[in-house]
This record gives C-alpha cells, structure tokens and sequence, in this order.
C-alpha cells in the first residue's frame, strides 16, 4: 500500500481553514484517492488557534497527522506556522501566509510578538514559502479570499490537476464570489510555482 | 434565522463528517422526529438533518426534554432521534433508565456525543458507562461511513429488541470527515397512531416490576446477539500480538499495528464473551484499546482472560496512533523539531461582544461570580477574570444561593450569578425559583445576546425562531422573571459600561431576589454582520499616555504597540512611555464600549478625530 500523505493546516479562528481544507479534500477525492479529515469545532473557534489534518491516500485509517509526519504544512497567519512545529519533518513544505494576526497576549501588551518567524522556520533547514495571501486577496477586492489564495500554493504540491481544483471551485464556491476565488487560486499557484522547479507531478504523491 | 432547504439530495459518495452521516443516516432510517440541545460535539447532526424533508426537527429546551420528545413519538409509532454531547446524557438520564423499561413501538436512538481531551467541554465523562448503568445497548461507530451504517442498524436493534439504542460518537468521530456512500430509504415496522399499552408505558410499580424482568430477559438476547452481529468481528492478522477495540481506537491500532490481530466491537455493551474468548485464546499478548475508562477492559478481566489496558494505554484524553504505539513498545515519537515558545493564541471573546461590557462592569465590583456555560465562560480568562465558578449548564444560580447560605447576610453584595440566556432556558430556570422559594437575595445577571452562541447561534426559545426558521412566539424573559416572583427586574445594555455598572451596584445590595437582563444582540448573527450604520473607533495617538485603561477590556481590534525610549521621544510623547493603544480598523466593530474608559478623550468614533491621528 502507498504512503499516506499529511497536510496540516493551521491559523487562527474565522480565516476559512475549514473551507480550505474541505476545497482540497474535494479536488483529493475527485482525484480519485481516500480522504480523512479532522478539524475542532467549538470553543477553540472564537479567535483560538485552529489546526485541521488532512490524509490522503489508497486507504487512510487514522484522521490524526503524527508529529514529524506532516509533509505539507500551510500556515494562514505567520505566527501560527511556529506553533505546529513538532509536527514538520525535515523535508517539510512549509506555505507560510505572512500577514499578521496580533494574538490576545500579545495586543494587550503582555507578550510580543516575535520578529524573526520565517528565519526560525529557514534556521531548520526546512523549505519554506512565504505568500502574501491577504495582500493578494485585498487586490482582487475579497479579503475573505485569503485561504483560496492559499489552497493554490498548496496545489502546487499535490499531484492533482490543476483542472480538479478548478471544477472544485466551480461547484463549491457561490457564484456571487466564484470569480476572484477562482482568480485568486491561479495567483497563489503561480506565485508558488515560479519558485518552486516545475517537477512534474509535484512531490508528495503517496 | 434559518429557511427550510429543500433534501440536500447526497447522492453516490462524498466526504461527510460524522455528524453529516448521522443527518444522512436518520434520513435513510425513516426517522420522523429527531429532538436535540445544541453541544459540541453533536450540534450539526440536527443541523444538517433538518435540510431533509419529511423530519421534524427541533432544538428543545434542553436534553430531557429532547429524549421525552423521542420516547413520545416512539410511543407514536414512528422513529426518533435524540441527540446530545456527553454531559447533556446527565441531563436526559432520567427518562433514558426508564425508557430502557418502557421499551419502544417506532425505534428510538439517543446518539451521545463524548469529547474525550475536553476539546469544547468541562469534563471527559465516559458515556459507555450509561449505557451499563441503564441497561441499554450501546453501538460505537469508528468513522463516518460507519456512523450512517450503525444508525441504521440501531433502529433495526431498537425495534426488534423492543428497547431504546444508545449510539456513542467521540469529537474525532463526530468532526472527521471521510467517505460516505448514500444508501436506500428505510422505514419502521410501526405506524404513527394512538395505541394504548398501559401495562408497557405506565411505570407504576406494579407495571415496571414486570418489565424490570423483561429487561433482564432482553439483555440476555442481546448478549447472544451480539456474538453474530456482524459489526464485531475478528480481524486475524499477527497473532503474536492481539487487540481488542471500538470506536476511533480501532483506526488509531490499524495505523499503529498494521499486522496485527484485531478483534473490533462494534457494539460495546452487552459484549460477546464467547467471540472475546476465543480471540483471547488464539493470542499471545492480548491488549484492550480504549480511550477514557476501561469500559471494555474490566468485563474482559471478569470473564477471565488475562489482558493488558490501562496500566499501558492511558485513561485521560484522546488516544492517537502514536501513543497507543509508544505505550506498547516503548517506540521514542517520529518528532524531529522541538516546540519553541510563542505568545499563546487563546480563544477570546469578539471584537463588539456585548459580554465584554457586562463582564468588564463586573470585574469592577470585586464580587465571586458563579458562572456558566457559554462564549462567556471566556470572561474567566485574563484580562477580564470576571469568573470564580462554572461547573455545568444552569449552574451558576444555584451555586451562588449556595454560597449565600453558606455566608449569610455578610455575602450581601458580594456574590453574583450570571447566566446566557440560552443556559437560562436550559436549566437556569428552576435555580431561579430556588431563589425566590427559599428567601435568597441572589442577584442574577441574564445575558440575552439572542441566540446560543458558542455553538454555532441556534435559535432557543427566548429568540422566537425555531431550527427550521419559523417564528414562533418567544419567551418573554422579564415577564418570566416576574411570573416566578422576582420583583426586581432591570433590563440594560451592556455596551454602556456606565449605565451598567450603576444598575449592578443598586442591585446587588438589595437585600431581595433580583435579576439584570443584558440585552444586546451577539455580533455574529447575520443581522448584526450586514449593519451599515457601523460607527467604528480610533485613537488620537498623540492624545494616548499609555495607560492601558483601554486594554483591561481585552478587545482583540485594540492593540498595544510597544515603544523604545527612543521612539516615544521621537513621536513627541515623554521618554518614559512605554507605548500606546491603537484600534485595528478591520477588527472593530463599532460597539463602543472603549471610548468612555479613556480618561484623556483619545478614542473617538472615526472621522471625528479631525484628522489629528497620527
């Protein structure tokens, strides 16, 4: 049986994780592979730090991710992408949304934010993608765009389609908002692409 | 609010999370009526359920009365579903001991969702102890696929044994989604309709000595039963090492030991000794997987096979692959990377919560608030600290009266109860006439924010709207504060800190009953999301001295932002402060209740600052 593969996807409460995640659940399936999916609803949803896992593969048992078995991580807010480190591994792809989201602790004026988050995650070796997703989606006129920005880096890593996500999209998304998503995943995916060597099929194929 | 949507029409296969399957599963069943509290992790079943057509749904007031409704259009003759989370079983135990006697006419299936790790709950309770303790048969479905599949069968279970069916979720069941495939529509065997059984459903002692025997007889037909249901079954693999599982631990051993033996159950009460035996014999190192007690563990041990469960596996929170590997083979984790320090992200309540307000005027007063279950529990925690107790739903008015007895007239104005409208409907009611009955002078704060919040805003009957968006008639709460005899009802607005904090000081030193509504609508209700005429704030820097009076309301939209000596010369302010507030436009919501705590005018509605923010 092939190896499962394990995408994290972490932010904080209200940025569309779950939809995000659910989007490329979807493209997954209609990839034809099996899908486990974990997410927390709740009390952790009100401006809390959230984390979805997401496998994928011929037959997945266990929804849960293992730490040190995540192969992709996306981070919706640059802080949290810190947060789940015990779960990357040394070849860990990690997308890194770098728009900011000032943590309770924090915007009190109890504790700062720290300054060097993306050199923390570059000091271990680990290949990391800094996007600016909000600014991306703040272009097209739809702030709320941000995960969709972030399901097309994400894409790039998948051996999915481009046309899978697309029709995802298409059937997933209300029709009012259907255009910027759709525009805004082509721009996530080509920024990533561009500095990402075209391999064909991308790398975290089970 | 709600509308009614037409059948959702899942057709073929799709990813659906447990509770979605459930929904899926009462529709296939041919469920007619399906009653439930909101609670995490249960809510969506009836949320999702109610897009079918065909199903009445409804939230009810609380638990109990959600398993009264099931039981009675069971008595009906159709089949019914109550849902809850682990601890809303406490609230609904007493009609489920003695529907288990009563028995059925259509099946009826409570689903208990546990939330083991206490992910959104205040304890981990393990609810296959009830389906012991009430001599009732509990299924425990390991996914989604098989959430929609046990249900199904529940119903046949239910109606063939002639007893009520407890089907047991955990959060990783209830929130993963995996891959369910639509099935055919089924129905009960019975037909709606009066039919008189008094000797089956009038619990006199006389009647229920008589089914106290039936039960016992029913309970040893499901024992035999459950050694050929075939949702226990033997997967033989490596006999050298043998499991036995249920639930999500099943997935968690198959992740685990890929190879090895597994005898998975289904059903985990009443077990089937025979088919545990004889896994048992053909293994060298039998382990019970289980998360919480060892439910399954201590029956294994008392038919006498030699086993291994909680001195290995642990008996608090969630079990994972990883720790039910490590815990048998002493395997180090696959972790590379340490974790680092970083500012913690708690939950917090939102920007423009009108909780904010109320807790905040309380905090002000020095008193111990008996608390509650809700988004405001959230008050509890730094900077706010507004809470000294919350134990479980409608707690708060008793406790406080408690503690009032307790002390005495020396408590006078000292303690104070605060109560979500939603919790007040729930069970906060009958602690209020508590009260009043016994002479308290217990001061209670009702929040009506209009809805149930933490969960996700579902209507409750002070909000006048039902699950399925019809508008009903609305409980009137300060008509019923009255009715119960409270003479002192007050009703404010909690964004006006001021006009707030004067109303609470007035009635926590009455020496009477007395209850302070909080009326203000949460900001998540769509209502409140589409407003326009949103005032938003900002502060007038060079008017801020860094005092931080602004942040003891700990509002996520305003912001500290720290300053080197340096730098606040350099803004003009004096060398010693140490920063200034600043309100993050995209997070405001306009509320208000900042601009009056600053004592040098620096908040001010934007567009009123003249441009002099800088």
């Amino acid at each position: 049986m092939g190896k499962t593969g394990n995408i994290l996807l972490c932010g904080v409460g209200g940025q569309g994780i779950l939809l995000a995640s659910e989007i490329t659940s979807s493209a997954l399936i209609k990839a034809g592979l099996d899908v486990k999916k974990s997410e927390v609803h709740g009390m952790a949803q009100r401006g809390g730090s959230v984390v979805a896992h997401l496998r994928y593969g011929e037959k997945v048992y266990s929804p849960l991710i293992e730490p040190g078995s995540a192969d992709i991580a996306v981070s919706f807010e640059l802080l949290e992408s810190l947060r789940y480190l015990p779960y990357y591994h040394k070849g860990t792809k990690v997308i890194v949304n770098t728009q900011k989201i000032l943590p309770a602790p924090v915007s009190t004026g109890l504790d700062t934010y720290p300054t060097d988050v993306l050199e923390q995650l570059n000091a271990r070796g680990l290949a990391v993608f800094p996007i600016d997703a909000f600014d991306i989606a703040r272009s097209v006129g739809e702030t709320k765009a941000v995960n969709m920005v972030l399901v097309g880096a994400l894409s790039v890593f998948l051996s999915v389609d481009e046309k899978i996500f697309l029709a995802v999209i298409e059937e997933r998304i209300p029709e009012k908002i259907r255009r910027v998503n759709r525009e805004v995943f082509l721009k996530g995916r080509e920024i990533i692409q561009a500095r990402q060597p075209a391999k064909k099929g991308g790398s975290v194929q089970p | 609010m709600k509308n009614k949507k037409l059948h959702p029409g899942i057709k073929g296969t799709s990813l659906l999370s447990g509770n979605e399957a459930l929904a899926l599963g009462a529709f296939e069943a041919g469920v007619k009526v399906a009653s439930a509290y909101p609670g995490t992790p249960s809510t969506e079943i009836l949320e999702n359920l109610c897009a079918y057509e065909g199903i009445y749904t409804e939230w009810a007031p609380n638990e109990k009365v959600a398993l009264e409704v099931a039981l009675g259009a069971s008595f009906g003759g159709v089949r019914a579903l109550a849902t809850m989370k682990h601890v809303g079983l406490n609230v609904a135990a007493d009609p489920l001991f003695t529907a288990a006697y009563t028995g059925v006419r259509g099946g009826l299936v409570i689903v208990t969702a546990d939330d083991p790790e206490m992910h959104s709950s205040q304890n981990e309770q393990d609810n296959r102890n009830y389906a012991f303790a009430a001599k009732v048969p509990m299924l425990e479905p390991s996914d989604a696929s098989e959430a929609k599949e046990f249900l199904k069968t529940a119903y046949k279970m239910s109606e063939e044994f002639d007893t009520p069916v407890l089907l047991r979720t955990t959060t990783r069941v209830a929130h993963v989604k995996g891959m369910v495939t639509a099935g055919p529509k089924e129905g009960p065997a019975t037909k709606a309709g009066i039919e008189k059984m008094p000797e089956k459903f009038v619990m006199l002692p006389s009647n229920a000595r008589k089914r106290r025997v039936e039960l016992e007889k029913r309970m040893e037909r499901l024992r035999e039963y459950a050694e050929t249901f075939p949702e226990n079954r033997i997967e033989w693999g490596d006999k050298k090492r043998g499991f036995i599982t249920s639930g999500v631990s099943y997935l968690y051993v198959k992740e685990a030991f890929p190879d090895a033996s597994v005898l998975k159950l289904g059903m985990v009460h009443p077990l089937p000794e025979k088919m545990i035996k004889k896994f048992a014999s053909e293994i060298d190192e039998l382990y019970i997987v289980e998360e919480l007690d060892p439910f399954i563990e201590l029956r294994v041990k008392a038919m006498g096979v030699s086993c291994k469960g909680k001195e290995v596996i642990p008996a608090m929170g969630e079990l994972n692959p990883w720790i039910v590997r490590s815990s048998i083979t002493g395997e180090k984790g696959r972790a590379v990377f340490e974790p680092v320090q970083i500012p913690m992200r708690p939950p917090n309540l939102c920007p423009g919560c009108p909780h904010r307000g109320i807790f905040y005027a309380i905090s002000k007063l020095g008193v111990f608030v008996a608390g509650d279950i809700g988004c405001y529990t959230l008050a509890a925690l730094k900077p706010l600290s507004a809470m000294d107790s919350c134990v479980c739903m409608g707690a708060s008015i008793g406790t406080a009266f408690g503690m009032e007895k307790a002390i005495g007239k020396e408590s006078l104005g000292k303690i104070i109860a605060v109560i979500g409208d939603s919790t007040f409907m729930h069970s906060g009611i009958t602690g209020l006439i508590e009260v009043v009955y016994n002479r308290g002078f217990t001061t209670v704060v009702i929040l009506d924010n209009r809805t149930t919040g933490m969960t996700g805003h579902q209507p409750n009957p002070s909000t006048g709207s039902t699950l399925s968006g019809e508008i009903g008639s609305a409980v009137d709460i300060e008509a019923l504060c009255r009715a119960i005899g409270v003479k002192h009802v007050r009703t404010v607005n909690p964004h006006n800190i001021e006009e707030t904090q004067k109303v609470l000081k007035e009635e926590i030193e009455r020496p009477e009953p007395s209850v302070i509504i909080t009326k203000a609508p949460c900001v998540l209700l769509p209502e409140m999301k589409k407003r326009k005429d949103k005032q938003l704030y900002t502060i007038i820097s060079s008017k801020c001295t860094g005092c931080r009076s602004c942040l003891k309301l700990g509002c996520p939209a305003i912001e500290w932002v720290p300053l080197t000596a340096e730098e606040a010369k350099k803004l003009g302010y004096k060398e010693k402060q140490k920063g200034y507030s600043s309100i993050n436009p995209v997070l405001c919501d306009g509320c208000g209740q900042c601009a009056p705590l600053c004592k040098f005018k620096a908040i001010v509605g934007s567009g009123e600052d003249d441009g002099k923010n800088g």
